[in-house]
């Protein structure tokens, strides 16, 4: 058997499928996370909480109605995406003209009283979320073992960060966003209701984290804290990314996902501050992040 | 002839635009005291006046953009105030702003057909770019890369699409050379003569007199003065004096 820096491939390439499944949960997290501050320059802390949400409305789903996974990657979004467009709408409209401290420090606190309220109802412990039929099982490659449901996590959410990313960059819709983002008392001068597009964005942004939710249901289980777990390393990534960069965003998230796998191989003691250490560093030569641009 | 203050020359067509009484605040700060004036279709109107004199939040208090307004601002016999911000350019007014709002991350073409059409009757691209030659051929390029002449052009050309009929047009010589100026006042021409009404905000009084049929004179937030553009000249004194020239 070869190996490749004294690693086995084995090794190596299972913690860079690793890599790359945290990599697609911190793109669609940061996607999400992006899309919100470019549009409501809210810092949206609820992000893990919604996504934590979208993971329960999934296994709900399944556990009390018996719709399952394929009916829950529909439902479950459109859910946590409602639940976002409602929150807007009452609270976080209301502070847009207050410092963006009041914005995060609103979702911040709706997070913790989801993570409690869930808590409360459904203990500490993860929930299972069984695997759906049809993508149990996996592939040798030769060099590895790849799992079904694995691959399709990856695939599943490539496909959404960029069809997201194409449908801001490269469509009309993306167009009104876009300049909303940047200047909304003109786009509403021009006769575009800016206030139904600024819900609407962050319905969207919040489904995504929904969606995340329940791709991530079957690998790491259904509890109440899996998404303060993974939001903090979100929020680097969107920080190194720059913050409301699309692009920046996914690239960063895979990147960062890809390099923390890589760092479990070699130096595993580093493996949970390797994110952060590049959050200094990017913050010390770039302070708007890799992708982002200077305000 | 009278001293042509108030008189009504140009009676182009019906009232278009009337505004009376209007006060307008920015949070506490007061801008607007009591701003009357008329303008009537087909009609090309400047509003003068010192920095400060009111002129540019006279046009923003139309399009809604400011905290408080009281007074009334009537286009074709709807009154605007109190009307939803984005429903005021849908009935046919189309805003450039002061800053051009050209946006960056938007490329020419993209700023172009940005906003929407609101009424049948506006220009298509073709027309728009016989208009503006320097915008043919730039679609890809970046809205802010385009030099600050473009862009004045581009932030009008965006607007004769949406089918608006009548257009408030702030300070578009503002920065530019003499060359620019030209062509910009060659196009507000061309426009008056398509049948757009057009209330315009400049500092540059010799272009206003190129295009403008009346001209209203604004201090402390107020119109003070109006003066038909063919009675300029015999004004030219007291026009020095409100703008302080």
């Amino acid at each position: 058997m070869f190996q490749l820096l004294g690693i086995p491939p084995q090794a190596l390439f299972g913690q860079l499928l690793l890599g790359l499944i945290n990599g697609s949960f911190y793109a669609l997290l940061s996607l999400g996370l992006a899309v919100i501050f470019g549009m409501l320059n809210v810092i949206n802390f609820a992000h893990g909480a919604l996504y934590m949400v979208g993971a329960f409305v999934a296994w709900l789903l399944l556990t009390s109605v018996g719709v399952g996974y394929w009916g829950a990657l529909v439902l479950a979004p459109l859910t946590v995406g409602l639940l976002g467009i409602v929150l807007e709408k009452t609270m976080l409209s209301r502070l847009y003209k207050l410092d963006h401290l009041y914005g995060l420090l609103l979702t911040f606190g709706l997070a913790l009283i989801l993570e409690g309220a869930f808590r409360h109802q459904y203990g500490v412990s993860g929930q299972p979320y069984p695997i759906p039929d049809a993508l149990k099982g996996g592939q040798n490659l030769g060099f590895m073992f790849l799992p079904n449901y694995r691959a399709w996590v990856v695939i599943a959410s490539l496909t959404i960060c960029f069809g997201t990313w194409f449908a801001i960059e490269r469509t009309k819709l993306g167009a009104y966003l876009r300049a909303a983002t940047e200047n909304p008392t003109l786009v509403q001068a021009f006769g575009i209701n800016v206030p139904v597009m600024v819900s609407l964005t962050y319905g969207f942004g919040v489904a995504l984290a929904g969606l995340a939710g329940v791709l991530a249901a079957p690998i790491y289980q259904v509890s109440p804290l899996m998404g303060s777990n993974l939001i903090i390393v979100v929020f680097a990534v969107v920080v190194i990314g720059g913050m409301g960069s699309i692009l920046g965003a996914i690239v960063t998230g895979l990147g960062l996902g890809l390099l923390e796998g890589l760092t479990k191989i070699f130096y595993p003691e580093a493996s949970n501050i390797v994110v952060f250490v590049i959050m200094a560093i990017v913050l010390l030569i770039k302070p708007a992040g890799l992708f982002g641009r200077e305000r | 002839m009278p001293d042509g203050a108030m008189t009504k020359t140009a009676q182009v067509g019906t009232a278009m635009l009337e505004i009376a009484d209007l006060h307008g605040f920015y949070g506490e700060s007061h801008v607007l005291h009591g701003v009357s004036l008329e303008v009537r279709q087909g009609e090309v109107v400047t509003l003068l006046g010192r920095n400060g004199a009111g002129k540019t939040s006279t046009m923003r208090a139309i399009m809604g953009i400011m905290g408080k307004r009281t007074g009334s601002i009537r286009f074709q016999g709807t009154e605007l105030i109190g009307m939803a911000q984005h429903k005021i350019p849908r009935l046919g007014i189309g805003y450039v702003p002061e800053e051009r709002g050209i946006f960056s991350s938007l490329s020419v073409d993209e700023n172009l057909t940005l906003p929407p059409v609101v009424k049948e009757g506006g220009m298509t691209v073709p027309q728009i770019h016989d208009l503006f030659p320097n915008l043919k051929g730039r679609g890809s390029t970046q809205g802010t890369r385009l030099s600050g002449g473009e862009q004045q052009m581009l932030a009008i050309a965006r607007i004769l699409r949406t089918g608006a009929t009548l257009i408030l047009l702030d300070e578009p010589t503002e920065g530019l050379a003499p060359v620019i100026i030209e062509q910009i006042g060659v196009a507000v021409r061309a426009l008056k003569q398509r049948g757009f009404t057009i209330v315009l905000v400049e500092q540059n009084f010799r272009f206003a007199a190129t295009i403008a049929d009346r001209h209203y004179v604004m201090e402390e937030g107020h119109v003070v003065d109006m003066i038909p553009n063919d009675q300029l000249e015999a004004n030219m004194d007291k026009l020095h004096t409100y703008l302080g020239v």
